[in-house]
Order: structure tokens, then sequence, then C-alpha cells
């Protein structure tokens, strides 16, 4: 049923008809209509941040947390351009997103308006795809198609640009149902045939491994459920990229730890030795290889991923299959099955005593000790207090980003928001307030470094104006923590402008907002803190001391491979050349 | 090496044509990719060449279906092997891009250039310009007493050749198309 509107009415009844409830954004005059139309109805709920980047992160935080795409609305030129980093993020992490942004009228495009911005310009790098709408006719097929784009094949950000004269003009409404049907229509089922050689080389594989990725919890949780099965009934070690926390529980026996530059010594070890790598939507970042002439170097490497031009980017697949994790994942087992459920017992048995011993090393392991908190420390107790809880976290990036991938345990998707592929300071407190929206009465907390966290603190405004009661928790060390650590390793401890100085009490910072402020700086005290923290109904910032120049191991420093990992501070000196130096 | 019975590097079961090696050397491949031709879809395509850092030769785009707005984009380019895949891949999953070819895999595809050259001259420069013009069929398509300016169609290794030998006897300047391409056969 065609109906007459606005344009501005368009964007509001499409997004309900997508099944849009929640929207984050900030009004200007390019998107006052849009506006209009959200203050007259109460079938989506905005939340006024304080900052657009900040709206974008918390569209990924609640898309991360629910699978469904995030939206965010902002106005043209600035508001456009501080959704940027989120929209890069975005499409990094492969998360779907819709943006919304205001633009001048069309008959100023190109003029140097005010607040005019080449926006579809500027994004097109930074998004999966984008569109200027040009006539109010077209606005409700752009829509629908957006919402198709940013959640079909490999997800991703989707920005819609839309003049502020075609917001007013009137037009034919067209619903999901009447739009046509998109020619962009990735493929889902993976080659049967490529499929039953998977299965063949899982079936005589001596030393297998699943190395998991971020594909696995975009797929959703059914993919997640196939991969729990495939690996209980293979009885293959299981490994995961940051991106992939969850998917396979923590607490499963098969379990070995994230991989990776600071992932866990058995990890990299299986992967350095195994002969066979079942990659399951993840895309050998080079955060995870290292050195790559030296990655895996004895593996016949298997890649699952919907994305063609993951396949042979950087490493080369013998095995590739092209397709969506799950689907690839439910015709796998399915096979294995039917083919009588073979793996080289004996075999990988051995294996899984060569894993045992590798994890004897106990690479996490730590001592506290004295009476500074040590970040490790603070971790595993925020951990060990919140386990059983319904609960999300989300992180900022640098060492406690790494601390909470080794220390914290995942036992579902959708659990863990952290910025992967950017590396984004700043996105763990705006997106913990969209987990937090997605998810009101859970417990949802930012593990934070404190120089990270002042990137977005504004946030805490909305968290308040809210009442949404995320819990920040601040490993304090008064260090960029991560650059501190690789000044050290790498630049011959000359400390170049990463120590924070001059920061704010985060109490009374806190108590500036509204929110309650806790400070820990006892290790004996920590517990107590926490409890209080997790125990009050309200956003909380907790400012946790921590020691000042702890560094994060175990590390596969730049240019090295997976078994040339660093352990503790004693193996640290002179062993990244100058080659190694000059990457990132 | 490996007790697994699956050929290194095979790559028969691909949906893509993955090679088996990655290699050092460089090829060139023309490549027709057709796109929606909608606002924005060359700077999509420019894009992805500058940002990804591949190379690009020479482009031509024009609309050929007009009722349904496809345009096609014939790119010459060169890289490893490895690229030549990547660009496909990455051309692939532009959303407005319907279909890419790459047609010097297909089978040595047919290619055209058209270009205009600017020769300045007098007495036997001017007779000598017009017999060569002649041996390469360029049409003289503005001619005043002491200039022509040629039209001539051809392969790259064509229109090289007629400007190296132009080069000496007066040429002023040139323009030319780039690249149009079409697989051979009837497909």
């Amino acid at each position: 049923m065609s109906k007459q509107m606005t344009g501005a009415q368009m964007v509001v009844k499409a997004l309900k008809d997508q099944g849009v409830d929640t929207v984050f954004g900030y009004p200007g005059g390019a998107v006052l209509p849009i506006y209009d139309e959200i203050f007259q109805q109460n079938d989506i709920r905005h939340f006024l941040v304080r900052h657009e980047q900040a709206a974008v992160h918390a569209a990924e935080g609640y898309a991360r947390s629910t699978g469904k795409p995030g939206v965010a609305l902002v106005t043209s030129g600035p508001g456009a351009t501080n959704a940027v980093t989120g929209l890069t993020d975005a499409l990094m992490d492969s998360i779907p997103i819709v943006v919304l942004t205001g633009q001048v009228p069309t008959f100023m495009i190109g003029s140097d308006a005010f607040q005019e911005a080449d926006t579809v310009g500027i994004t097109r790098p930074c998004t999966k795809h984008n569109w200027l709408v040009k006539e109010t006719d077209d606005l409700p097929k752009v829509l629908h198609e957006a919402f198709h784009v940013a959640t079909s094949g490999r997800p991703g950000p989707v920005l819609i640009d839309i003049p502020k004269d075609i917001q007013f003009a009137s037009g034919q409404y067209t619903s999901p149902k009447q739009a046509q049907t998109s020619h962009y229509q990735p493929r889902l089922k993976g080659d049967p045939e490529a499929i039953e050689q998977l299965v063949e080389a899982m079936e005589t594989a001596e030393r297998p491994i699943f190395y998991t990725g971020g594909g696995v919890i975009n797929s959703g949780p059914a993919a997640s459920q196939l991969l729990r099965e495939f690996v209980e009934a293979t009885g293959f070690p299981i490994t995961s990229t940051l991106m992939g926390l969850g998917a396979y529980p923590a607490s499963g026996s098969k379990w070995l730890g994230m991989l990776g530059m600071h992932g866990l010594y058995e990890a990299n070890m299986a992967m350095h030795g195994c002969d066979l790598m079942i990659n399951v939507g993840a895309r050998f970042d080079d955060r995870i290889t290292g050195r790559l002439d030296a990655f895996s170097p004895k593996s016949i490497k298997a890649h699952i991923d919907i994305d063609p031009s993951s396949i042979n980017k950087v490493v080369k697949a013998d095995i590739p299959i092209l397709g969506d994790v799950g689907h690839v994942l439910e015709d796998a087992l399915r096979m294995w099955k039917a083919r009588g459920r073979k793996t080289n017992a004996t075999a990988v048995q051995k294996w899984w005593a060569q894993i045992e011993q590798w994890k004897t090393v106990d690479c996490l392991s730590f001592q506290q000790e004295g009476k500074v908190i040590r970040p490790q420390h603070a971790v595993a107790r925020l951990e060990a207090l919140t386990k059983g809880h319904d609960r999300y976290i989300t992180t900022e990036v640098g060492q406690h980003q790494m601390w909470a991938a080794q220390y914290m345990g995942f036992e579902d998707p959708n659990r863990w928001m952290t910025s992967g592929g950017l590396g984004t300071m700043g996105y763990g407190q705006p997106a913990a307030m969209g987990v937090q929206v997605a998810h009101p009465d859970s417990l949802v907390i930012n593990v934070a470094g404190e120089a990270s966290w002042l990137m977005n603190m504004q946030e805490m405004g909305t968290m308040v104006q809210y009442r949404l009661p995320v819990k920040q928790f601040i490993l304090n060390n008064e260090r960029l923590g991560m650059v501190r650590q690789w000044q050290e390793l790498l630049h011959g401890e000359r400390y170049s402008e990463s120590w924070s100085e001059a920061l704010p009490d985060f109490v009374k910072l806190a108590e500036a907002f509204g929110a309650k402020g806790i400070l820990c700086s006892d290790p004996d005290d920590l517990d107590d803190a926490i409890m209080e923290m997790i125990n009050h109904d309200g956003p909380v910032i907790f400012d946790c001391l921590v020691t000042k120049h702890e560094n994060c191991f175990p590390m596969i420093p730049s240019g090295k491979a997976h078994n040339e990992m660093l352990l503790g501070e004693a193996e640290t000196q002179g062993v990244i050349d100058a080659k190694g130096s000059v990457l990132v | 090496m490996s007790p697994l019975k699956i050929k290194k590097g095979s790559n028969s079961h691909s949906a893509y044509n993955l090679r088996p090696t990655f290699s050092d050397v460089q090829e060139r491949h023309t490549l027709a990719v057709i796109v929606d031709n909608e606002a924005g879809v060359l700077a999509r395509v420019i894009g992805l060449f500058s940002g990804r850092g591949y190379n690009i030769e020479s482009l031509t785009v024009a609309e050929v279906d007009h009722e349904g707005h496809r345009s096609r984009i014939t790119v010459v380019t060169t890289g490893t092997p490895q690229v030549i895949e990547q660009i496909k891949a990455q051309l692939g999953r532009i959303v407005p891009v319907h279909e890419v070819h790459d047609l010097t895999v297909e089978g040595k595809p047919v290619e055209r250039e058209l270009a205009l050259f600017k020769v300045a001259g007098k007495g036997d420069q001017r007779i000598e310009a017009l017999r060569l013009a002649e041996i390469f069929r360029a049409n003289v398509v503005d001619s005043t007493l002491d200039s022509f300016v040629f039209e001539i169609t051809g392969d790259v290794g064509k229109i090289d050749a007629f400007a190296d030998l132009m080069r000496p006897i007066g040429l002023v300047e040139m323009a030319r198309t780039g690249v149009a391409a079409l697989s051979r056969g009837a497909e």
C-alpha cells in the first residue's frame, strides 16, 4: 500500500518497518525535519549522545550485543565528519550499522553552504556502501536497501545522506515488501566439493586446530552452536581471535584461549605446529599471523569466509570455502557425520598431550604481591566476582584490552565488544552505552585504561541522563600503557609523550556528572570495592590505581613468528631488530 | 611432508580462480566491470585502486545499456597474480558492481584504443607524415597548410608505434581514449 508522506516521515516509517526501536543521535540544522517526526511518535526511542562519534560506537555496541543492525542519526558537516571514526571502526570489524546524515538542501550542494561537507565522498572508503538521496521518491527504496546491504554477506556500516529539502518534500512510501529485491545477494552456501575436501582433511589430520574469528559471531548464534557441536564431536582443539571470543565457551574442554600477538602460549604454539588449520570466519590479520613466512609453516590451511577478498589476501588457502560460516559448518558437520564421524584419534590424542605440555608453561600466571594492585590481578578479580552475572564486557584499546581478553572468560557469543581491527581508543564507553540500552537489566562493564577512557568521557552525561548503569572499570596506571611498553621494547626506553599528566580526580568527576565514583588502590580492598560497584544501581566510575610499568605478556614481537613468543620481563632485551621496529 | 592426502596448493574446487602460489611475476590484465550507472560508481572503483595501492594503466567507462542503466568499465591493470585476484575480489564486493570479467584469463581479448595525433610540419615532413598515416590506416580528420590531426584505432602497441614514428616529424600533442576490450568468440 503506497502512501504519500514527507521524506522525514518516510525515514521514521522505514525505521519502524525495519524493526528498529532504538536510535542514537545528535540533532542539527540539516536533520531537524526528522527530529520533528521523532518527537511526534513513541515507537522509536532516541538517545541523545554528547558527540557523534559516540552515537556510532553506541550503535555498534547495540548491534554487536543483539545481532540486529544499530542506527545512528547525525546532522550534516561536522556531524557527519565526527561519525567517520565510528564508521571505519564498524567497517574493520564488520558490524552492521545504518547511519543517517542530514545534508544541506540539494540546490545548495556544492556551494560551500553552512555545515556542508561531501559526506558520501568522505565516507565512501569507510562504509560498505553509501547513498546521497536526491529524490524523495527514492528515499524508501534506499532506506530498505541500506538495511539489506548492512546485514547481508559480510556485514558492515552503510550511510544515507539526506538533503534537508528531500526531508520536507512529499513522495510515495513503499514498504520493505514492495521494495525491489536487491541484486546484492552474497552467496551463503559453500561449494560441497570444497567442504568434502575439508572433511577428508579432518578425518586424517594428526595435529588439527580450529582457528575461529568474528565471522562466527556475525553469522549468528546458530553458527556458534554448530561450532561447539563440531568441536566436541571431533575433539579438536580450538583457539579464537580477539573478535571471536565467546563463540566457543571459555570453560569448554577444547579451549586453548586467544591467539595472536598477546595470545596464549599454548594457542600460538598449537597454531605454529598444527598440520590442519581450520580457519572459521577469521581473516589472518597481522596481529594473528606475526611473521608471514614463518606462520604455521607445516599446515594445510582451510579458510571459511563469506568475503571472497578475505580468502588468499595474506595467507594462501589450500582449501578455500566461500560461504556463510553457519551454512558451511552445518554442511560440513552433516557430511562428517554421514561419512562415519572419523578422526585420526590416536594422533589427535598425541597432539593433545603435546598441547597439555605447552599449557604447563602457565603463561598467564602472575603474583599479586606488595601494596599496589597489579592490573592482571584487578581483571582476574573482576572476572571472578562477575562471572556468574548476566554480563556484557566492552573495552577501550591498549594493555587493559589484552588483559581483559586474557583473564576474562566468555561463555556465549555477543557478550564481548571490543575494537579489534581499527583499535579505536574511546570505543568502549559509548559501546557499553549501546549494550546497556539493548540489555537494560544486565551487568555492563567497560574495562578501560584511563587514557582511552578520557577520549569519550563526555558520554557519562548520556548515561546519567538515561540512567544507564554502566560500570566504568578503569585500570589507571597514569600511562599510555601499550605505547609505553613498545617504547620500552623498541625505542630504548625513551618514553616520549606516553604518560597521562594532569589526570582528573575520577571520583569527583563521577560526582560532577551525577554518578558514583569509587577509588581503589589497596589490593586488600579490591574485592569489596568491585562488589560495591556491581551492587550500585547506577553508572559508576571505578578508578583502580595499578602498577605503572606493567608489560603485557605473552607477546609476539613484530617481525617474529608464533614460536618466538616473549613470556616475561627477563626475555625482552634486544629482541626486536631494526626490521621489526618499523612494523606496528 | 604432510600426512594429509591433499595436494598442496590445490585450487580445483575454488569458487574463484585462486592461484596456487604467490609469485612475484607482474602480469597485465584487462578487466571488464559491469556496474550500475549511478552517481559515484566510478569514484568507488578508482578509490579502490588508489586506496589499496593497485595500478591503473588505462580506464574507460561508458553506459552500454541505456535501459538498464549499466555501464562497462574497462580497466587495464598490472600486478602479481595474487594482487590481480585481490583486485577482482575487491571489485566484486562493491555493491553496485554486477559482474567482473578477467578478459585476459578468459582468452586473449580484442583490445582497441582510439587516438588523435596533431602533427605540424611543412614540405617533406608533411608528405612523410601522410605516407606513414596511410600505412597505419590513420585518417586525417583536420588539416591546415602546416598541420594534420590524425585519427587512429588499434591496440596499444600499434598506437605506441605510430607515436614513435610521428615524434621526429612534428608530433605536437596526442589524445588517447584508453583500451576498450571484448572477449573473442560467440559468448
